[in-house]
């Protein structure tokens, strides 16, 4: 087996992986954690955001040089991830979704045009991604397609929508997925390569959520789309299996994203214990506040493992797809709990504005739904284990 | 025209914890961070070398783990790296470091432009780029918060508290830096895979020509007696009776009380 990025059951980063979540690291803390409760407050995407993460080159981590990438790994790409979470993971599903969700497919599916003219201006940082598959009657039940394309000449014209898109509205690119056959089911589902500006293609109702809001979120809306036969992705009736098979590795993603939030949560809540003195001692010396912390940080290192371990086995060209659906319904779970306690450590000052763990709160609910629900999760694993 | 740049690597103050027994850094466990400043020097060098061509080389004095400082420097464009790492230099104060720093920089060729940042966030002396540049006998200008090159003319805005001072010289030159001048770039992801994979070649007493006498703890005639933290100031009292010769009079009974006079 070739080894690519460490050594079996050696539990460290290689010198490349620790440079690479360092330089994550300054970023997040320079430039992301400024603006963090603003664009919370307001629901402000910031564009200049992503344009530095692109001018990084963090589209790029995981990609082949020959496509403008940087040719690392992707666990170097899920670091990345994990770092810009910690600060605001609103930012890091930004990158996620355009990484994960765009640049994934056309990297996987894409004829060698179609990766030199979308391909390469996402990993040079210059465009940003998006994925359209969920409909208003098409969310887990994804096979419920109602955007159909039907080949017209060298054509597709496309009608229909998509709701809940992250991205929606800023990337230059898009996966759209719609029925070129209604009769053969998920075998008559086609992927599509958008462009942002082609006519008919417009954006829909802007979604307020209860948290990420500082990644942007709307619906996408065809009318007569024409969209050249040469962006049609894969072959005709792939798109299920493309789509399936982008989102076993964007639930790496996402488990990152959790996993982010959840230290985030518990760095602040090991702080805050030790500041906060309650009977004249710090809040941490109760047994009652320093077990809680020992439990969420038992959790984080668990999770962490097994995203890790999702993100090595993709590395190692090994099957994935059961351990990025454990990743994700273990990180996002615990997220939600260690994020929880952590409000409940923060007392009244967490359930306020001032400090972060009640957004920390809101963003961690989001892991558990999308790319896949937790409910999602467990079929797969199921799945796998009883095949 | 060809850069060098010094840099240090040091403890991320930010996260430097003092031991209250011994009133000492507790280092371990703190992260090492180039050099603030430094970074500054390395950025101003990257941007000098985008305008004019040449190469940006990077050199730091210190223990083996000074190479992830140095790393960090190719990260963000640096052409070359060396580190100047040796038993034999270990416990130097700022004489014996830039006398064994100016030592590595002539063996490493000749240079334009030697570039440092104004200090050193941990020792705060400011004396080692100064110190290079009387070992190397060439011009230096210190607190440098803006440079500009015309056909050899090297044009500096020095930064002072009421403003700047404009000075003329001509190159060879050493200059620190202030945080002003610039703001560090990003490495790259490209950068930084690039700046992990090149080899950062290493300067022992063996390589340089010195005199052993002036290295290290040997070389150093600063010693350090003592750390502690200062007393902290409190605020002095004002006096403000209805009149000055009154206002005089309680002075001299409160100095009197205290038996200052």
């Amino acid at each position: 087996m070739k080894i690519k990025g460490g050594v079996s059951m050696f539990f460290q980063l290689t010198e490349e992986q620790k440079m690479m979540q360092k330089m994550v690291r300054e970023f997040a803390e320079k430039e992301v954690a400024p603006g963090v409760a603003e664009r919370d407050e307001q629901s402000l995407f910031d564009r200049s955001l992503a344009d530095a993460m692109g001018e990084m080159g963090l589209n790029g981590i995981c990609f082949p040089e020959k496509y403008g990438g940087a040719d690392s790994d992707y666990l170097s790409y899920i670091l990345a991830i994990e770092e810009l979470s910690k600060v605001d993971d609103g930012v890091g599903i930004t990158l996620s979704a355009t990484v994960s969700l765009c640049a994934g497919p056309i990297y996987a599916y894409g004829t060698e045009e179609q990766k030199e003219k979308y391909l390469r201006p996402i990993l040079e940082g210059t465009h940003m991604g998006a994925f359209g598959l969920t409909e208003a009657n098409a969310g887990t039940d994804a096979a419920s397609q109602q955007t159909v394309a039907v080949a017209d000449g060298d054509h597709y014209i496309i009608n229909g929508s998509k709701i809940f898109i992250t991205n929606a509205g800023e990337a230059e690119t898009y996966i759209v997925f719609a029925m070129t056959d209604k009769s053969k089911g998920v075998k008559g589902i086609s992927a599509f390569i958008l462009e942002k500006g082609m006519p008919g293609f417009t954006f829909g109702k802007k979604e307020h959520k209860l948290g990420i809001h500082s990644s942007i979120t709307m619906e996408l809306v065809f009318q007569d789309v024409k969209v050249p036969k040469a962006n049609l992705l894969g072959k005709e009736g792939e798109g299920f299996k493309i789509a399936m098979n982008t989102l076993d590795g964007g639930r790496i993603g996402v488990a990152a994203q959790a996993l982010g939030i959840a230290q985030a949560a518990l760095d602040h809540a090991v702080k805050y214990s030790k500041e906060r003195v309650q009977f004249g001692k710090p809040i941490a010396n109760n047994q009652a506040i320093a077990f809680m912390l020992a439990d969420m940080g038992t959790k984080v290192e668990a999770a962490r493992l097994l995203v890790y371990k999702a993100a090595w086995n993709k590395d190692q060209g090994l099957s994935y797809s059961k351990e990025a659906a454990m990743a994700k319904l273990y990180a996002s779970d615990i997220a939600m709990e260690v994020t929880t306690d952590a409000v409940q450590i923060f007392g009244g000052y967490g359930y306020t504005c001032e400090y972060p763990v009640e957004r920390l709160m809101r963003n961690a609910k989001i892991t558990q739904i999308y790319e896949g629900t937790n409910q999602v999760q467990r079929m797969v694993i199921s799945g796998a284990l009883l095949r | 025209m060809d850069i060098l740049v010094c840099v240090k690597q040091v403890p991320d103050t930010t996260e430097v914890k003092i031991d209250p027994q011994t009133n000492t850094l507790i280092r371990q466990g703190v992260p090492s961070i180039v050099n603030p400043f430094d970074k500054n020097a390395v950025e101003a060098a990257l941007q000098l070398k985008e305008k004019q061509g040449g190469k940006v080389v990077v050199i730091s004095m210190g223990p083996p783990q000074a190479k992830d400082a140095l790393k960090e420097c190719l990260a963000m464009g640096a052409d070359e790296a060396y580190l100047i790492s040796d038993r034999a230099f270990g416990g130097a104060d700022t004489l014996a470091t830039s006398y064994t720093l100016a030592a590595g920089i002539r063996k490493l060729g000749k240079f334009d432009m030697i570039l440092c940042g104004k200090q050193a966030i941990d020792g705060d002396t400011a004396q080692v780029g100064p110190e290079i540049a009387e070992y190397l006998d060439i011009p230096q200008v210190t607190y440098v918060a803006k440079v500009e090159i015309n056909e050899g003319v090297v044009r500096v805005e020095r930064e002072h508290e009421e403003g700047y001072e404009i000075i003329e010289t001509t190159l060879p030159v050493l200059l620190t830096v202030v945080k002003s001048i610039n703001e560090p770039r990003f490495p790259t992801v490209k950068g930084t895979m690039k700046a992990n994979r090149k080899e950062i070649p290493v300067i022992t007493v063996t390589d340089v020509e010195v005199d052993p006498e002036r290295l290290g703890l040997k070389g150093s005639p600063t010693q350090v007696r003592r750390i502690f933290t200062p007393p902290q100031r409190t605020q002095g009292e004002i006096i403000q009776a209805d009149s000055a010769r009154e206002s005089v009079a309680i002075l001299i009974q409160k100095l009197s009380e205290a038996k200052i006079i």
